[in-house]
């Protein structure tokens, strides 16, 4: 079984949908003994860092998830909350990964809106994905490259598309929303 | 590099997929789940459902068929017509539509740009306009295009971003469903105005319509309807032959 957490940042519909796609089981919960005893948990996420990371912290998943123990995926703002800090809201995340989050330099169109190609290393999450492939970015803040980056992306300047250390995974991009490309990965995630 | 969008635009009337002729004269053009289906196997970018006939008659989004849509695609999903609240919006979203689209409700309360903004984030909200000059100047209309606003363009699309518009989707009524391409010098005006990504819509008629656009443009987006859902021009003829040209294109 699969668990989504549920929190109030989010569209965890396309997720739930993705998963369910792909034949494998899954529940939307913020039940703690749930989560802790599925075979592996996404955390999604949509909205603004500041209120999402109020509600993690009202319900006491901001010190509970990054205890967990099963592969866990942060998928965008998912992604975001898992570094140390964020510029949105100047909010400090999770921690699990040694990374902060900035907002681009407005250089460019912000939000970085569409498909853009990632580099990726043998993290197995991209398992028989081609290099430079493609999948769907919506963003305006970004973590830096960094150790942990397990794929990159350059839009305005170069990124982390994808994290991981340990047990915990996390993309920028939506792999729900990235055709045949993002149902692979979910698929190699949910396959760790 | 970020690639420039090909957006297959579904109007949906009564459940099923329609395409007008400068806003009149609608024909059926399909089943929306199957043809977002097929677009989506065949490199659509995104794709934007329209109820076009929502906002005249009152009526609400299908939002049945937004939940089949969401169980079915594996792409971003716009919807829009008859979104005259943000609760109307989040039940959308709630239901699987990555971005919600607005357009006559914006202009009659444009505050329920900034509304939506603040409740799903500026990346869901789309605004759309439909265009077209009036003495010398390119004025806003709504109501499906029926009924003049006497609101300029540029300022409205500037107004809308300053709201939390995450997107501006831009229909030149006066090219659209000629089928002679898009409205260059109008999207010169909002692209060269707005900070936020534009997409192109409305003229659409042969490959090198969309050349123009992304090279004449700063446009990261084109949508079209008739030459997609009527097998004029293949999503994949197309995508191979924007790549040749050198387009970014996935």
């Amino acid at each position: 079984m699969t668990a989504i957490v549920k929190y109030n940042a989010g569209n965890t519909q396309s997720v739930e949908s993705a998963v369910k796609r792909l034949g494998f089981e899954c529940i939307v919960t913020a039940d703690k003994d749930i989560l802790l005893a599925a075979n592996n948990v996404i955390f999604p996420g949509v909205g603004h860092a500041a209120t999402a990371m109020a509600h993690l912290k009202a319900t006491g998943l901001d010190t509970f998830l990054p205890q967990l123990t099963q592969p866990v995926l942060g998928i965008c703002l998912g992604l975001q909350l898992m570094c140390r800090f964020t510029e949105e809201g100047s909010t400090p995340g999770l921690g699990i990964f040694d990374v902060d989050v900035k907002r681009f330099p407005p250089t460019d169109i912000v939000p970085h809106m569409g498909w853009n190609n990632t580099g990726h290393n043998s993290c197995g999450l991209f398992n028989s994905i081609a290099p430079n492939e493609h999948f769907y970015f919506v963003h305006s803040y970004y973590a830096g490259l960094c150790a942990e980056a397990a794929a990159q992306c350059n839009y305005i300047l170069p990124y982390s598309a994808a994290l991981q250390k340990d047990n915990f995974y996390a993309v920028q991009f939506h792999p729900e929303k990235s055709g045949a490309a993002g149902e692979q990965l979910l698929k190699n995630f949910l396959s760790l | 590099m970020l690639k420039k969008r090909i957006i297959p635009c579904l109007d949906i009337k009564d459940g099923r997929v329609v395409k007008g002729v400068n806003f009149v004269g609608l024909k059926d053009a399909g089943d929306p789940i199957e043809l977002a289906a097929k677009y989506a196997r065949e490199g659509a970018d995104e794709l934007v459902f329209l109820d076009i006939t929502a906002t005249i008659e009152k009526r609400k989004t299908l939002s049945d068929l937004v939940t089949a849509i969401a169980r079915e695609i594996n792409i971003p999903f716009t919807v829009g017509g008859g979104i005259n609240t943000p609760e109307d919006a989040e039940v959308l979203i709630r239901r699987g539509a990555d971005k919600v689209s607005v357009n006559s409700s914006a202009v009659k309360n444009p505050e329920l740009i900034h509304q939506l903004a603040d409740t799903l984030g500026s990346q869901a909200v789309v605004v759309a306009i439909d265009a077209k000059p009036v003495n010398g100047t390119w004025q806003v209309f709504i109501n499906g295009g029926k009924t003049p606003t006497g609101i300029e363009l540029v300022s409205w699309a500037k107004h809308a971003e300053d709201l939390g518009a995450g997107e501006i989707l831009l229909t030149s009524m006066a090219n659209d469903g000629t089928k002679n391409g898009f409205a260059i010098e109008a999207l010169n005006l909002v692209c060269n105005a707005v900070q936020i990504p534009v997409i192109a819509s409305g003229g659409a008629g042969s490959k090198a319509h969309f050349t123009e656009v992304f090279t004449q443009t700063k446009a990261t987006a084109a949508l079209a309807a008739s030459i997609f859902h009527y097998g004029e021009i293949p999503l994949p003829e197309l995508k191979n032959y924007l790549k040749q040209q050198n387009i970014a294109i996935r």
